[in-house]
């Protein structure tokens, strides 16, 4: 069975049985935002919710990592993790799983991250799909993750009395399997799942002035647009943008010792590129100096090197750095002040070779 | 492509684990600049290219990236040359003979001596670009008649802070490498050349599609000696740079040591002109 079927009534029974099969993470409200946390109450899940402060991110790439453990006299080394434990996120967005996604590209990618690998190795994502707008900061659409793309186990879709369950992988299929009250999905659920779709069709729209290869082009021609002085004008540097962002995986790396001085470990802890002296070398060269030059150096790390690179947008479309900064820069804003920048300039040669002659600066 | 055997393998051991790395041999080179020689355990080779890099480690200091100056054809060991300009280079210079350091790498791509052979070399070295640059004369002067020509251009501020001077004489003594010295300011003992190492170019008599251009330098030197090199008509391709950049795992991952969506760590610190001049921002890599 590739779809099933859970009643409404029937979901926190599951969720019973699903936090003692592992770790439970989900979504809970914390004051008037969202937050995930280990699930204590499952009453307290948020199954409706706009973006949570931070993304799950913290759970398999966590602002603070052991990454060895050392002595200095004798000099030796040892793991600092013995075991990584099994653990399922729950009602994870479609936008976060684009964001899991795009780091499992970077930690993949040789040489290989084993703290990425091993704590993906023993992650379940139960993803569940919006319906509606969590708020105007969101641009998932125009990025294509408004909808279900993969990269998760299970994913739960709303369709009124139940939930449809997509099973996507033998790790969901195990958490379904031999259930009485969660069923193979009937014809009728089917329709229904296709109505809620057809319905969103009219809701969700691009929330940026182009399409994504049209913003590809344009960042690749408004390097030295104004637009990004304005916006480091405005950025105060605090970093709280990619602190939120579930495609930012920037570190550094840090020393602890034990009281012995003899013994510590090695961290690695988020980093961010708009903290002044992430570029800076020993000598004092700066190699992105002003705000402008690192805020430019944020968006083309989303919009342009790992379409490059990998053919992935590293926008998920959460909104949350627009939500989360301090100085009201926002990322539809920019991109979309880029776009006009650039239907206002002459256009260039068309691909056919009809060039519009003498309009070309 | 996901070969779920293989990530699985790879998944067991750590790339951030540093390996022992014994210091047999330290001394002072000037008064801001300390060389280490290093031996792994088990005295293997590091195994690396000319140019290349070793993430060190100091348990307490985390880790910097440093250039490796000695040859792979001296086995054994490997040596380091490190200026004392902050709080993890302060600390390694206190290590002396027989103390550890870790050791991950090396990493990144080296000088592209593949491609080098048969060819006249000019080396240009500014400050202390003439560490990295060591690994490439050393490795030159061991295999000499795989290459042309080979000149090296070396510039300092100060006669005090020429490095490697014992061996500099070594080499001025070999007929087949032609090398050229020039501070900014001279001292009381000084007879060479004095002025930018940018005047020192213009003399090297060269073919330029048969010749490759090696510059390390401070940003500052390299943008202006690039430019006169380009006056030689040499190609970009030919014209190769090694970079400095922050880094903090090496495994182009932490972010620091990127220009536009390149991982220095990983795709260089050695780049040629040509890679370098269409980066729109963000270094000073461009010619003037």
């Amino acid at each position: 069975m590739k779809y099933a079927s859970i009643k409404k009534e029937d979901l926190n029974i599951w969720l019973e049985y699903l936090s003692g099969r592992a770790r439970l993470y989900a979504p809970r409200k914390k004051e008037n935002l969202f937050v995930f946390r280990p699930v204590k109450d499952i009453s307290e899940i948020a199954l409706k919710y706009i973006p949570t402060i931070l993304p799950p991110k913290k759970y398999y790439f966590p602002q603070k990592e052991k990454l060895f453990k050392f002595k200095i006299r004798p000099f030796k080394t040892a793991k600092a993790i013995k075991e990584f434990e099994d653990f399922i996120l729950f009602a994870v967005h479609t936008c976060d799983i684009a964001g899991i996604q795009c780091l499992d590209v970077i930690f993949r990618e040789s040489p290989e991250d084993p703290n990425y690998l091993n704590r993906k190795e023993k992650m379940i994502i139960i993803g569940i799909e919006c319906l509606e707008y969590c708020d105007k900061h969101a641009n998932c659409t125009s990025m294509g993750n408004h909808v279900p793309r993969g990269g998760y186990d299970l994913m739960l879709v709303d369709i009124g009395e139940k939930f449809i369950l997509h099973i996507n992988s033998e790790k969901g299929e195990k958490l379904i399997r031999g259930l009485t009250y969660i069923k193979e999905a009937n014809d009728a659920d089917m329709l229904s799942l296709e109505r809620v779709r057809e319905a969103k069709k009219k809701i969700f729209k691009e929330e940026l002035n182009g399409s994504l290869a049209k913003i590809y082009e344009t960042f690749d021609r408004h390097f030295a647009s104004p637009i990004w002085q304005d916006v480091g004008r405005r950025c105060v540097a605090c970093g709280n943008c990619t602190s939120v962002c579930p495609t930012c995986y920037c570190f550094d790396t840090s020393d602890e010792m034990k009281l012995s001085l003899n013994e510590g470990m090695r961290y690695r802890i988020w980093n961010s590129c708009q903290m002044e002296d992430y570029a800076k070398v020993a000598g004092g060269e700066d190699f992105r100096k002003g705000r402008d030059s690192r805020q430019r150096h944020r968006y083309y790390r989303k919009f342009k090197y790992p379409v490059d690179k990998f053919n992935r947008y590293f926008c998920t479309g959460c909104g949350r750095c627009t939500r989360t900064c301090m100085a009201e820069i926002s990322l539809i804003e920019t991109v979309n002040s880029l776009l006009a920048a650039e239907s206002g300039t002459p256009e260039r040669p068309s691909a056919s070779g009809v060039a519009e002659r003498g309009e070309a600066k | 492509m996901i070969d779920r055997e293989i990530l699985l393998e790879k998944m067991k051991t750590s790339p951030y684990k540093p390996m022992r790395g014994k210091i047999i041999e330290a001394r002072m080179l000037t008064d801001k600049e300390k060389f280490f020689r290093i031996q792994l355990e088990g005295k293997i080779n590091l195994g690396h290219e000319p140019g290349q890099f070793v993430m060190v480690s100091i348990f307490g200091y985390t880790e910097a990236p440093i250039s490796i100056c000695s040859s792979p054809t001296d086995k054994g060991f490997f040596d380091l040359t490190v200026r004392n300009v902050g709080v993890f280079t302060n600390k390694l210079h206190t290590l002396n003979k027989g103390d550890i350091v870790g050791i991950r790498g090396p990493f990144g791509r080296g000088f592209p001596i593949d491609h080098m052979f048969g060819y006249d070399i000019v080396i240009v070295a500014g400050g202390l670009g003439i560490v990295p640059l060591r690994s490439l004369i050393r490795y030159i002067t061991h295999n000499k008649n795989d290459f042309g020509n080979v000149w090296i251009l070396v510039g300092c501020k100060t006669p005090a802070e020429l490095l490697f001077k014992e061996e500099t004489e070594e080499w001025m003594e070999r007929s087949e490498i032609k090398i050229n010295c020039t501070v900014d300011r001279a001292d009381a003992d000084w007879h060479g050349n004095v002025g930018l190492i940018t005047t020192l170019i213009p003399g090297v008599d060269i073919n330029p599609a048969r010749t490759y251009a090696v510059v390390v330098g401070p940003p500052i030197m390299y943008r202006f000696v690039i430019a006169e090199i380009l006056k030689k008509q040499i190609p970009e391709y030919q014209i190769i740079v090694s970079l400095e950049r922050r880094m903090r795992c090496g495994l182009g991952k932490c972010g620091h040591c990127q220009i536009e969506g390149v991982y220095v760590c990983q795709s260089g610190p050695v780049f040629n002109y040509a890679q370098l001049k269409d980066f729109k921002g963000e270094c000073h890599e461009k010619a003037v």
